[in-house]
């Protein structure tokens, strides 16, 4: 194990560098670019044997992906924001065809108005395509994730292709103290990849990718839908191995001080960070809060989240993209769904922050808290979305 | 799918996958409006049509027009336009 300082970015291409794919295909976006800037140096140094596909679009990157997939090939990708919103029609091919390609995204906002910086309104727009999304809160997440996500995408019985999310900026371009382990130690955690099936294969010759009308469509997509279901377990079973073996710990999220807490905050990727500062902060002051940082987007772990929040009294969602239908983010929908069915009845908050990579600090998150308390202390009629730094 | 006609969605081939050969058993003649009928009174054998023919339905024997398929004949009416000596008629389905 080595001890390094590195980036989002410059992580993420040196685990790509150790799992040594068969393939990638891609196409430069800020602030994705630098992942596949390094791993194309690494190529053209002779350090890896990959070949790497210089698409002319980010369509174009993701379509090489699926057929060299389809071939056969370990498969992966990188990008960012309008990048992964071009690819949008070939997301949902790729899980369709059951092709495990890995694809690290760095979340950035959507135009317009255009913006690079961080929110995630970028994959949350993916979230219904049929990829495993696995959020990381820093550097270290991030390689470890993309690590693991290898194994799970590629079990037999999964064969779903996943994206791994870092935070723009914040993560991507933010240096750390991350540990590294040896080469081997990681390609033989990966292993080599058997694909199930090859289109290559002229042995047993078939058709990939026919068409499926009202008498078949249905069935292959609910089997798609089970795979991913079932991966859920894969994801937990790879967790251990991996602990086992790196001695870092992962599940479906992270419970912090979340156990005895009354008031909790749910969030995903870099801003857990700074709420985990302010859950000290307030912990301090005697105030039981807490917070679940969620790494598992899709699938998405309800069951286990409302077992997680059933002691709470009330919790605060953290939103960093909009839905656009006045009923707050995508994460709240999902949670506020998820707790539904608690006999205890459950205040839940959205709070909508950082769109365009606005700051969000330590201050307004305790702020966020004290406002939870205040809300639910008696019966009142609750603004259910908020806005965190929005100028008024 | 036709050969993968599937009963329960969970012996669903993995990714839609479909066995070789499986068009066979997809008769795609059932599409035709208009039929080709072929006339070997006029043929002269040169087998444009044979050469036109998207669908492989021309069925040729010993160098000579053995038959139209018309299990896979679309009725696209490419061979009677290509016919140098109209010896393929198109004609209505329903007349036949």
């Amino acid at each position: 194990m080595i001890k390094k300082a590195l980036t989002g970015n410059e992580v993420i291409a040196e685990a790509m560098r150790q799992i040594e794919p068969d393939v990638i295909a891609a196409y430069p976006i800020t602030p994705a670019t630098e992942i596949v800037q390094i791993f194309s140096q690494f190529v053209a140094d002779g350090k890896v044997k990959t070949e790497f596909i210089p698409a002319e679009s980010e369509h174009s990157a993701i379509s090489c992906c699926v057929g060299s997939s389809a071939a056969g090939a370990r498969t992966m990708t990188a990008t960012s924001s309008q990048g992964l919103a071009l690819m949008h029609e070939i997301l949902h091919i790729a899980p369709g065809l059951r092709l495990p390609i890995i694809m690290p995204v760095v979340n950035r906002a959507l135009s317009s108005p255009i913006n690079i910086h961080c929110d995630h309104s970028d994959t949350m727009n993916a979230r219904d395509t049929g990829w495993i999304q696995i959020y990381s809160e820093n550097v270290q997440e991030a390689y470890d994730n993309l690590i693991q996500i290898v194994r799970i995408s590629e079990n037999k019985n999964i064969l779903i292709p996943s994206m791994v999310m870092t935070d723009g900026f914040v993560i991507s371009h933010g240096m750390e103290n991350v540990e590294i382990a040896e080469d081997r130690k990681v390609k033989d955690f990966v292993g080599e990849y058997k694909p199930v099936q090859t289109i290559l294969d002229t042995d047993n010759p078939f058709t990939l990718g026919s068409l499926a009308l009202f008498d078949s469509y249905f069935e292959i997509k609910r089997a798609q839908e089970k795979a991913i279901i079932n991966s859920k377990k894969i994801i937990l079973e790879i967790a251990e191995e991996f602990k086992r073996k790196f001695g870092r710990e992962y599940g479906y999220f992270e419970k912090y001080k979340l156990d005895d807490a009354k008031i909790a905050l749910v969030a995903i990727g870099s801003i857990s960070g700074t709420i985990k500062d302010a859950v000290d902060s307030l912990r301090g002051k005697g105030k039981k809060v807490g917070l679940l940082k969620l790494r598992v987007f899709r699938p998405f772990p309800a069951e286990e989240i409302k077992e997680a929040l059933k002691n709470t009294k009330a919790i605060g969602i953290l939103d960093r993209s909009l839905s656009f239908s006045g009923q707050g983010g995508p994460i709240f929908s999902e949670i506020r769904s998820a707790v539904f069915d608690l006999k205890e009845k459950l205040f839940v908050l959205d709070y909508i922050y950082g769109l365009g990579g606005r700051d969000t600090t330590q201050k307004e998150i305790e702020e966020i808290f004290n406002n939870i308390e205040l809300e639910t202390r008696e019966d009142r009629t609750i603004d259910l979305i908020k806005y965190v730094g929005l100028k008024n | 799918m036709s050969k993968n006609i599937l009963h329960s969605w969970k012996n669903t081939p993995l990714a839609s996958r479909v066995e070789e050969g499986s068009s066979k058993n997809f008769k795609t003649g059932s599409w035709r409006s208009k039929k080709p009928v072929h006339n070997k009174e006029i043929c002269t054998n040169c087998l444009q049509c044979w050469i036109n023919c998207p669908d492989n339905a021309i069925k040729v024997k010993d160098g000579n027009i053995d038959k139209i398929d018309y299990d896979f004949c679309k009725g696209c009416g490419i061979c009677a336009e290509v016919c140098p000596v109209k010896a393929i008629e198109m004609k209505n389905e329903k007349d036949e």
